[in-house]
């Protein structure tokens, strides 16, 4: 397809930058990832409201909840790994249960984070955040929607997880479009069967679309951004619809889109569902795209894993 | 203090010098890794391995060999060119660091052999290395621990918490070992953490500390024979040494924290001066 290709990580610093010239109110902080997460970006800006606090991801989020308490709105960025993992406890006990206004923005997460290995592959975030009461959480699909969600969750007051891949994403929306909070979209349509994703998935998805469509097969693709809360409605239609719905997602299968995916049906609409993704094993080193191929995450295992799936719903 | 044998310390400089090569051989060929801190490190872990530390390649995990735990696991590709060097793997293996197929992971890990802890986030092995010590005082073995860190790294608190830990148990088997380089990842060091006085941080947390010149291995091996003597608390080596050692467009920034040679240029360069630097040896 023909798709343009661009960084959620750029499109993060470039606006952080522009928020910072709109609000005085608005500060950045970092733990010796900024050239990486780019929040070096709005550091150069305003290297008087940047605070780069050096290799400690819990001091960082102890000192985030210290200034969001004292009124600032506070965007505080890592990899995923290291800002939801090891600073776990901080974040629940300074920020989540004071509900403060503390953005999580973390970058590199999931598989796709490459060469680095299992140590830096954060497949648990997802899970980890959204088990925290008062926490939001939104994963965007490319960076059109990484600028609207970092813009939206600027202006609503309290605590959000963003997470963003480290790899350039296709834009699959325009710059236009509104970001519609706790609302999933159907990306593609179809009856047959159902696909939801979330992140970089969603265009694999799209593609393994193509694939089935060769194989007979009309597939609902929806990309579910926000993961909590997530949006009960377009789940439970989409089993009615189409009677089978495999989730899709740079994560493990425990904890991530598939867990919540599936609480939804079974408590609402029970059909059969299939988790794709990271199946509880940790990941491992190789380049990102070799990786989707090696895990059947990449369209022709997304297809494969569906038709599979289809075999069996379908018997 | 007793002399060393001259032909001994060229054979460890010459030890060096190949895993720096290897070092950015392996990052090249990968486009991927950490230059930087591999070769600050790269004298340290000669000495280590090819001195100091009782290991047996053929039985990697041997009850009674030396323990080391790279703390700053981004040194990865160094430390796999000890290990291979040293007979626990083949060399060849060696281009197949971060592959898919590949047991040479990105940081180390339990898949390869010689190495004794999955590591690369960092602030975590210090810890780990109080955990084998500890056994290995319960056990009554006489094997040490040797535990290398960034200075970056040691901003941790984790570190901190391990440092009060190690002197509280008196562990006089425990060898830390901060690569002083002054720089982490985004910048200097001193621009984003104090880290100074050092020395006296951790003189006050209860550990023999001995400041040297990490690129020296005369002075790597006096520092472990120093460490060695030392009875009733742990030690610590501030190893001072420069970032990007060995390749002077490496030396002494950030850039290359985790860069690997930017094109085949640069590549050949970095090879041609280590050349130039093994033949004053
Ligand atoms: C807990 C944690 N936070 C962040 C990182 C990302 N990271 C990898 S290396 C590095 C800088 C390390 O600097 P230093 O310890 O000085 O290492 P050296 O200079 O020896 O390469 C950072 C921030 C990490 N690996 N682990
Ligand atoms: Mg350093």
């Amino acid at each position: 397809m023909n798709w343009e290709y661009e960084s959620p990580r750029k499109a993060y610093g470039e606006t952080l930058i522009e928020l910072g010239k709109e609000r005085e109110d608005i500060v950045v902080m970092d733990a010796d990832l900024s050239t990486s997460t780019k929040t070096a970006m709005f550091g150069k800006e305003f290297p008087d409201r940047f605070f780069n606090v050096g290799l400690q991801e819990q001091n960082m989020m102890g000192i985030a909840a210290g200034l969001a308490r004292s009124g600032k709105i506070v965007f505080a960025s890592s990899f995923a790994v290291f800002a939801t993992g090891r600073a776990y406890d901080q974040v629940r006990q300074s920020i989540a249960y004071p509900k403060l206004n503390v953005k999580i923005v973390a970058t590199h997460g999931g598989v796709t984070v490459g060469e680095d290995g299992a140590s830096h592959q954060m497949i648990e975030d997802l899970g980890l955040m959204s088990g925290l009461p008062n926490m939001r959480v939104i994963a965007p699909l490319d960076s059109n929607e990484v600028r609207r969600v970092i813009r939206f969750v600027a202006k609503e007051d309290g605590p959000f997880y963003v997470r963003l891949t480290r790899t350039a994403l296709p834009n699959l929306t325009s710059g236009e479009d509104e970001f519609e909070f706790g609302k999933g979209r159907v990306m593609r349509d179809g009856s047959d069967a159902t696909i939801i994703a979330l992140g970089i998935e969603v265009s694999y998805s799209l593609l393994a679309a193509e694939i089935l469509k060769k194989e007979g097969y009309d597939i609902r693709v929806i990309n579910m951004s926000t993961i909590k809360p997530i949006d009960k409605d377009i789940i439970v239609k989409a089993a009615k619809d189409t009677g089978a719905i495999m989730t899709v997602e740079d994560h493990n299968i425990y904890n991530g889109l598939g867990s919540r995916v599936a609480e939804v049906l079974v408590e609402n609409y029970p059909i059969r569902m299939h988790r794709h993704g990271m199946k509880d094993r940790f990941g491992r080193s190789g380049k990102w795209n070799v990786l989707l191929e090696h895990y059947g995450m990449d369209d022709k295992g997304i297809a494969k894993e569906m038709l599979g799936f289809l075999k069996e719903v379908k018997k | 203090m007793s002399s060393i044998d001259p032909e001994k310390v060229k054979e460890l400089k010459r030890i060096a010098n190949d895993i720096r090569v290897w070092s950015i051989k392996m990052i090249y060929r990968a486009q991927s890794g950490h230059p930087g801190g591999a070769l600050s490190a790269a004298d340290i872990l000669a000495v280590l391995y090819f001195h100091e530390m009782r290991v047996d390649p053929k039985n990697p995990e041997w009850p009674d060999r030396d323990r080391f735990v790279l703390s700053k696991g981004h040194a990865s590709a160094a430390y796999y060119a000890a290990l291979a060097m040293r007979g626990f793997f083949p060399e060849e293996d060696l281009l197949t660091f971060r592959d898919v197929n590949s047991y040479l992971q990105g940081h180390p890990s339990l898949m390869v052999p010689g190495v004794d802890m999955c590591t690369g986030s960092l602030g975590q092995g210090l810890s780990a290395g109080i955990g084998m010590a500890l056994a290995g005082k319960m056990d009554k073995k006489d094997y040490r621990v040797y535990v290398l860190l960034g200075d970056g790294e040691i901003e941790e608190g984790n570190v901190w918490e391990a440092a009060m830990t190690a002197a509280t148990r008196k562990l006089d088997n425990l060898v830390a070992i901060v690569d002083r380089n002054k720089i982490q990842l985004d910048d200097f060091t001193d621009r984003m953490v104090e880290l100074d006085p050092l020395e006296e941080k951790w003189r006050g947390f209860g550990w023999r500390v001995i400041s040297i010149n990490g690129h020296d291995v005369t002075q790597i091996i006096r520092a472990l024979d120093e460490a060695r003597k030392t009875k009733g608390r742990p030690t610590v080596i501030i190893a001072h040494t420069v970032k990007g050692k060995g390749v002077s467009y490496m030396e002494n920034t950030a850039k290359y924290h985790g860069k690997p040679p930017q094109n085949e240029e640069e590549y050949e360069r970095a090879l041609k001066e280590l050349e130039e630097e093994r033949r004053k040896i």
